[in-house]
């Protein structure tokens, strides 16, 4: 049981780590303001999103748990709401996109 | 070599990196982003050394509300005329050189010179961790074996209030601080700003109250709870309180009054100032603290919101 604990972890992290890869490549590689958020927020949902359901399992209690995941839906409400205001202020002649 | 060596190699070197990074970047709004970066990753490492409470200091003063500072700083900066910014001459340069490799070789000489192990009061303080009935060592310290730091500190914060206040113009003087946010009523601010307060206060509580036994504390608490308020000001659902309003001053004042007041009562009935009898410790401490984090919220949040600029009648 312990062993298909851990390898669910290594298999949602190392994704997790993927998804965090690829978007900061992203980041670094697109060309304007809204693709390259577009890259982040992949690496901010699923990325965290991926980890933090890897770390379920080695959380230990139900009260870690849900921190966890509670960590995960704060950084989806920061970072939904960030690209919002970023991309906004983007389109609306802010520093060049 | 260990994964986790490995990792602290790795982590110490990104520091330094984006420490030099900080420094030598022209742009000040990069700049400041760097240094945000750079106070999330100390605190990292903070972890790393087994430090949780001054992890999360430094996260949430390091990194969130020092970083709006510096951000807000950068943005009256880039509208400041750049041409009028002067360079200093060579020698002056040479002497700042020569200057701070003399404090970096000093800082490296202390380090080195250090003893091995270092001298320590943790287990002293460890041992008498009962005496307060509080299991977190490090709160046992701020609020007991050390209060008198404790309270010095929060009169430091009073102190740092009153001069950004008295940085205020005349005309000005008892109005509120900072300018009024204006932001759409419907945007994404403000649903944020009606949204993440009723999460943010129950963490800054929690984390206040879990300080007992865990890391966390006051100063943690507190400073999620002004960020929260300086959330709902910039988002422009609320404005900030004038500076001569009674109700501010005396929160402002509520932490280390308090704290000045136990003390004195240890002066008087106990044996010493700042002795708590026994007994009554841990619910003087929850007291004090309960002060401390109303007064540390205020102090935070309108530390950040600045010199007061629009008088009262307007």
């Amino acid at each position: 049981m312990s062993l298909a604990r851990d390898m669910m972890t290594i298999v949602a992290v190392s994704a997790g780590a993927f998804f965090f890869l690829a978007g900061t490549v992203g980041l670094l590689r697109f060309p304007n303001t809204l693709t390259r958020l577009h890259a982040l927020t992949k690496a901010d949902n699923l990325g965290l999103g991926l980890v933090v359901l890897g770390l379920l399992p080695q959380a230990g209690s139900l009260r870690g748990g849900l921190k966890l995941i509670s960590i995960w839906l704060l950084g989806l409400l920061a970072g939904a709401t960030v690209s919002q205001l970023i991309a906004r202020t983007a389109r609306q002649g802010g520093p060049a996109p | 070599m260990s994964i986790a060596t490995v990792f602290e190699i790795v982590l110490a070197a990104v520091v330094l990196g984006l420490a030099i990074w900080t420094i030598a970047v022209p742009e000040t709004y990069s700049a400041t982003v760097g240094f945000v970066a750079y106070g999330l990753l100390v605190a990292l490492i903070w972890v790393r050394l087994d430090a949780v409470d001054v992890a999360l200091t430094e996260a949430a003063i390091g990194g969130g509300l020092g970083g709006v500072l510096l951000l807000g700083a950068a943005a009256r900066l880039r509208n400041a005329d750049p041409t009028a910014v002067e360079t200093p001459c060579k020698l002056v340069r040479l002497c700042a050189a020569a200057l701070s490799s003399l404090i970096a070789a000093a800082l490296v000489a202390a380090i080195l010179l250090l003893p091995d192990p270092a001298p320590t009061l943790a287990p002293a303080a460890v041992a008498k961790a009962w005496a307060t009935g509080l299991a977190n060592p490090v709160t046992n310290v701020l609020m007991a074996f050390r209060a008198m730091d404790t309270m010095l500190e929060k009169v430091v914060l009073l102190l740092a209030i009153v001069g950004v206040w008295s940085l205020a113009s005349d005309p000005a003087w008892g109005g509120r601080p900072g300018p009024r946010h204006e932001a759409d009523p419907h945007g994404v601010l403000a649903f944020l700003a009606r949204l993440l307060p009723s999460v943010g206060i129950v963490v800054g509580i929690y984390i206040f109250w879990t300080g007992a036994d865990h890391p966390g504390g006051a100063f943690q608490g507190g400073a999620i709870l002004a960020s929260m308020w300086l959330l709902v000001v910039m988002a422009g659902l609320t404005d900030t309180p004038p500076v001569s309003s009674r109700r501010l001053r005396f929160i402002l004042v509520a932490g280390p009054g308090l704290f000045l007041v136990v003390g004195i009562g240890g002066l008087c009935l106990g044996p010493a100032f700042l002795a708590y009898p026994l007994a009554l410790a841990k619910p003087l401490i929850l007291g004090i603290e309960v002060a401390m984090i109303l007064t540390i919220a205020a102090t935070l949040g309108l530390l950040l919101a600045g010199a007061p600029e629009r008088s009262e009648q307007r």
